[in-house]
């Protein structure tokens, strides 16, 4: 049997702040995070409002190098892995570097730096691409360049499911923990924000059109009309249990106590999608029964095919109103691969904390969804365990239990 | 055509990979090898395609592999710039 992985450092770039205490202050105000797109000029797209990292500064927070031979995707994990190792007090250098793993998940990959080359291949010719550019694009750069960076030479790798991604790194990170690592860098970020990849995630037809901030994203909402999207994420440290003893840790922000993945059928089978089988497989996995879990960090897709798919499923596994929920991603808009990594660090917050951070901008929940939507206002409450839902455009679903680090149940150990 | 000068290439050694808080670039480094200035095998590359870009010399990628200090890459571009 391995003890099961816990969490001990966390790094967050997000909207709602750089750095977890900024993010986890800003999100229990209520601050909602998303606004008019800067970062490019997006007043020509149905799509108008994000929520952007707009503190978020690459110029001496970024090694100089890294910064013209990466995307602001890798700059932005760079930085939140910096702020992860120093949050759990691990020197990389004193590690054996073959025990320690980078496995991020990624779903845009480094699509604005690919645009800016493309830009240069059609417009000046193909001497003008950059050489790398055959580097910084790619799904697993952040990853490698975690692992260049820290001199973590252990099992890499990158999840790419779209929002579903960041659980199933750390589901990836638990499985490598169990072959003999001793630490993961896990967890991941997103940085989608470029006219090409707008253009991309349009297509999609998911997303909100609405160009008012404080109305464009409201899921469960009788007026929910789509999601916003969001950049950045959240570096998490995973570690073997045993292993973050022997090294001294000084904090334990939880367990990493179960998850499931699952994949809808097609939409011709007829069949229901599969996301009540990962949540409940991810219960049992934790060995808890539906009362046990205190909070439900939902995945709030935002439109409302979606929205009652995941209220059903909530409702049905623990009874109508039966669990509070929450969806703090309100405040900074979907962050595809980043997504369900920041909602494991604002869940482990809410744990230290007992305290549920609220969803904002739901004016009228949806009247037969039977859900105990948080809103509004921070809501006290002692969080033993948390499930986190997260679905990735395509099918993916994933649930991941997470369990207090002092608390009595067994369930992770495996 | 205008000499290529060690500060002409240094300026385009940082465009081209960015500067490493550890190295001074203005050093004295007209000898020193890219290794050594932390400029690994693409960023050499990479170098060696703005000065096509730039300076209209040409570098294939595998003389660019054999230029091992920024005194051999001036040497290279002028001796073929003094040509052309």
């Amino acid at each position: 049997m391995t003890t099961a992985p816990v969490i001990t450092g966390i790094g967050v770039i997000a909207p709602t702040g750089l750095g977890a205490e900024a993010h986890w202050s800003a999100t229990l105000s209520g601050t909602r995070a998303i606004d008019t797109i800067r970062r490019f000029e997006s007043g020509y797209y149905p799509v108008r409002v994000a929520g952007e990292a707009r503190n978020f500064v690459a110029t001496g927070n970024v090694p100089g190098r890294l910064i013209p031979q990466t995307d602001h995707w890798t700059h932005m994990a760079l930085v939140a892995t910096d702020m992860a190792l120093a949050d759990a007090g691990v020197d990389p250098s004193a590690l054996p570097e073959y025990e320690m793993g980078v496995v991020t998940a990624s779903s845009a990959g480094g699509v604005e730096f690919g645009q800016r080359e493309i830009q240069e291949l059609w417009s000046k010719g193909p001497r003008h691409v950059g050489a790398y550019q055959s580097i910084a694009w790619f799904y697993a750069a952040t990853t490698g360049q975690i692992s260049i960076r820290y001199g973590m030479r252990g099992p890499c790798g990158v999840v790419v499911a779209e929002q579903a991604g960041a659980l199933e790194s750390l589901a990836q990170a638990r499985r490598v923990l169990e072959d003999g690592a001793r630490l993961v860098v896990s967890g991941g970020t997103e940085a989608p924000f470029s006219p090409y990849g707008l253009t991309c995630q349009i297509s999609n037809g998911l997303m909100s059109t609405q160009g008012d901030p404080a109305l464009a994203y409201r899921p469960f909402d009788t007026g929910a009309n789509g999601y916003v999207a969001g950049e950045g994420g959240a570096i998490l440290i995973v570690e073997d249990a045993a292993s973050a003893r022997a090294r001294g840790a000084e904090k334990v922000y939880g367990v990493i106590a179960g998850h499931a993945a699952t994949f809808d059928p097609a939409p011709a089978t007829g069949r229901p999608p599969a996301l009540r089988r990962a949540v409940e497989l991810a219960l049992a996995e934790a060995g808890l029964a539906p009362g046990d879990v205190d909070v439900v960090f939902a995945d709030a897709a935002g439109t409302p095919e979606l929205d009652r798919a995941e209220a059903e499923v909530i409702a049905a596994v623990f009874g109508a109103h039966g669990v509070p929920v929450t969806a703090p991603k309100t405040m900074t808009g979907r962050l595809y691969a980043g997504g369900p990594s920041l909602d494991v660090a604002t869940a482990l917050l809410a744990m230290r904390d007992s305290v549920l951070p609220p969803t904002v901008g739901v004016a009228e929940l949806v009247p037969d969804y039977e859900i105990d939507l948080v809103r509004d206002e921070p809501r006290p409450c002692r969080v033993r365990s948390a499930l986190i839902i997260a679905r990735g455009y395509g099918g993916f679903n994933a649930a991941l239990v997470l369990r207090a680090p002092n608390s009595t149940a067994t369930g992770g150990d495996r | 055509m205008k000499e290529l000068t060690l500060d002409d290439l240094r300026s385009l050694m940082r465009l081209s990979a960015g500067e490493d808080e550890s190295i001074d670039l203005d050093g004295d480094i007209i000898d020193t090898t890219f290794k050594d200035l932390a400029y690994d095998s693409l960023a050499v590359l990479e170098m060696a395609s703005r000065l096509e870009r730039d300076w209209g010399v040409i570098v294939p990628d595998e003389v660019a592999a054999t230029l091992e200090t920024p005194r051999a890459v001036l040497d290279y571009v002028n001796e073929r710039a003094a040509v052309n």
